[in-house]
């Protein structure tokens, strides 16, 4: 048995839970401030700031159910950071009440009169409609959250009794789950984020959500686990092989991301067709190109070149700092992909589009560094993550 | 028929568990020799580490990959705009982004062709013949014993020397392996 819980980590944990959540409440203050000079750029900066933050909930719950299903050692070394980050989601929830305010603000489809007079509009609008976006909003929240608590109570549940077949059952839920989850974020997103141009529509934008949201979390992941391995326990959890393991699955991410990313861009222009052109039109034909060139090579071609090392996935101090680049070029690409929805004669913009974003990050970070405490310290015994630390090779008797 | 006394190819030390070996491949090391070679039914990294292998594999995948990416780009971009132009929709001949996917397969193909043609000939595969077939305990290696051999070939090789430094490693077997 070993404890997870130490007293020099806890320090750090509250240190940096203090420091974030005074980001959150300052940016909170000049963000509420944005929105009585500017309301209709506070809710876009919101929106922006809201569909970068969930990623990261959203990505453990993801990752959390696919190692439900697969297993491996990467996942338990890091488990204990995917459940504190999955168990964030009902704040996740609170964050989503404020895109709900800003409805009219956010979206054309929201307005009677603009889809009165818009034939297009009028037939989407059975699935288009402002209730409808609320209802489906409860329920993907409510679908995340049930299976966030219920995956890590099970999970404890399991440490504790090793119980075989109530693992089983776990699977199989999370086997389910892992299809609802793609289905669900597929919808939320659909109407989160692309409905913002209501015209258009593409069949793998969910999945570019799904894909990104995975990559964030891993880049996440690394980072987080960096800095935990400055101290007891995450010392000995964290040997090379795990640095290699979590940056290989980044480095697969990358790839991913360029994958699903190019695969809408070549349906599109292949087909170059009028009704769905004019999204590339708006990223790409303007001076959004600019962010456009600037994404293929330092969220793509950069950390895929450099994650090609081994000796930079087995390097902790290295690996974590491309992991903190990549998050980055993250929120340049939810920008790149939510501003020019509402900017489509180029580049735009204001200073509500780093603020809001800072301040939802702050209270995002706080509160998982709350659920983080939570989670090592009511840690049963992990045979589980002492499988994990298992260093000798298997012996052949 | 003749007999000729046979030359040594190197002494040859079994182990019962891969921790055993690691071990082993760490001390023969340190006393410095070079030639040595470690003998696994299973993929030990480790032992690569402790022999201080170094491969070009990787360099030559990356080679090979790049090799594929240009392959496919130049011969979609020759085909396009050279030898065959033809008129698609109005698009221009040189329509790079139709090209990308081929030249990723080839990225791949190639990649992957130069991982298991390159880590076959590296390895020095086939090799019908090795002499370490002369040893009869040297068939468990491919079942449940590890295996450490210090070439004839080594520089510092001294027969009663390589024998004392295996012996020192506690090992199941030393034996002598002839060519």
């Amino acid at each position: 048995m070993m404890a997870l819980n130490n007293d020099s980590l806890r320090a750090r944990i509250d240190g940096v839970q203090k420091l974030a959540l005074g980001v959150g409440v300052v940016g909170a203050i000049g963000a509420g401030a944005g929105w009585s000079m500017d309301p209709t750029e506070f809710f876009r900066s919101y929106l922006l700031a809201f569909l970068f933050w969930m990623a990261f909930p959203l990505g453990c719950l993801g990752l959390t159910l696919v190692h439900t299903l697969t297993g491996g050692k990467w996942g338990i070394s890091v488990r204990r950071v995917h459940h504190a980050g999955m168990r964030t989601l009902p704040l996740t929830a609170l964050f989503f009440i404020v895109v709900g305010i800003g409805l009219h603000q956010l979206y054309e489809w929201s307005h009677l009169d603009v889809v009165a007079a818009d034939p297009i509009l009028t037939h989407k609008s059975l699935y288009l409609n402002a209730k409808g976006f609320y209802i489906r909003a409860v329920l993907y929240f409510a679908l995340w959250i049930g299976y966030a608590y219920v995956l890590s109570a099970r999970h404890d549940h399991y440490e504790r009794t090793r119980d075989e077949r109530y693992a089983r059952t776990t699977r199989n839920l999370a086997g389910v789950g892992t299809l609802l989850f793609v289905l669900s974020v597929t919808f939320a997103v659909t109407d989160w984020a692309m409905s913002l141009e209501p015209h258009w529509f593409s069949t793998i934008y969910g999945v570019m959500f799904v894909v990104g949201q995975g990559l964030s979390t891993m880049a996440f992941t690394i980072v987080m686990c960096a800095w935990l391995a400055k101290s007891a326990p995450y010392s000995a959890i964290m040997q090379t092989k795990r640095y290699h393991d979590l940056g290989k699955l980044m480095f697969a991410f990358t790839l991913l991301w360029g994958y699903v990313t190019l695969s809408q861009f070549l349906i599109i222009w292949s087909a170059n067709l009028p009704e769905e052109t004019p999204w590339y039109m708006h990223r790409g034909y303007t001076s959004w190109r600019a962010i456009l060139v600037f994404l293929l090579t330092c969220h793509f071609a950069l950390p895929f070149l450099i994650l090609l090392s081994r000796k930079v996935k087995q390097n902790p101090a290295l690996v974590s700092k491309i992991a903190l680049f990549i998050l980055m070029m993250r929120f340049v690409d939810m920008s790149w992909l939510i501003v020019p929805a509402f900017h489509t004669e180029g580049f735009h913009f204001h200073w509500l589009y780093l603020a809001t974003p800072a301040a939802m990050g702050g209270l995002w970070v706080a509160y998982f560094m709350h659920q983080l405490k939570g989670r090592l310290a009511s840690a049963p015994a992990d045979t589980y993550l002492e499988r994990s630390l298992e260093l000798a090779p298997s012996h052949g008797h | 028929m003749h007999h000729e006394t046979p030359t040594l190819y190197g002494v040859l030390a079994e182990f019962g568990s891969a921790d055993e070996l690691v071990e082993a491949c760490k001390r023969v090391k340190a006393a410095g020799y070079e030639k040595v070679e470690a003998y696994s039914p299973l993929p030990l990294p480790e032992v690569g580490h402790a022999l201080g292998h170094t491969t070009k594999l990787s360099s030559l995948i990356f080679c090979g990959g790049m090799t594929g990416a240009l392959t496919g780009f130049g011969m979609q971009t020759w085909i396009s705009v050279i030898d065959y132009p033809l008129n698609v929709g109005g698009r221009p001949f040189f329509s790079w982004p139709s090209f990308i996917v081929i030249t990723f397969e080839m990225t791949v193909l190639f990649s992957a062709l130069t991982a298991v043609i390159g880590m076959i000939a590296l390895n020095g595969l086939p090799q019908p013949y090795h002499p370490l077939f002369n040893s009869a305990a040297f068939e468990r290696a491919s079942r449940n014993r590890f295996f450490l051999c210090i070439e004839a070939a080594d520089p510092r090789f001294d027969l009663a020397e390589a024998k004392k430094v295996l012996a020192s490693t506690q090992p199941l077997l030393v034996e002598e392996v002839p060519h």
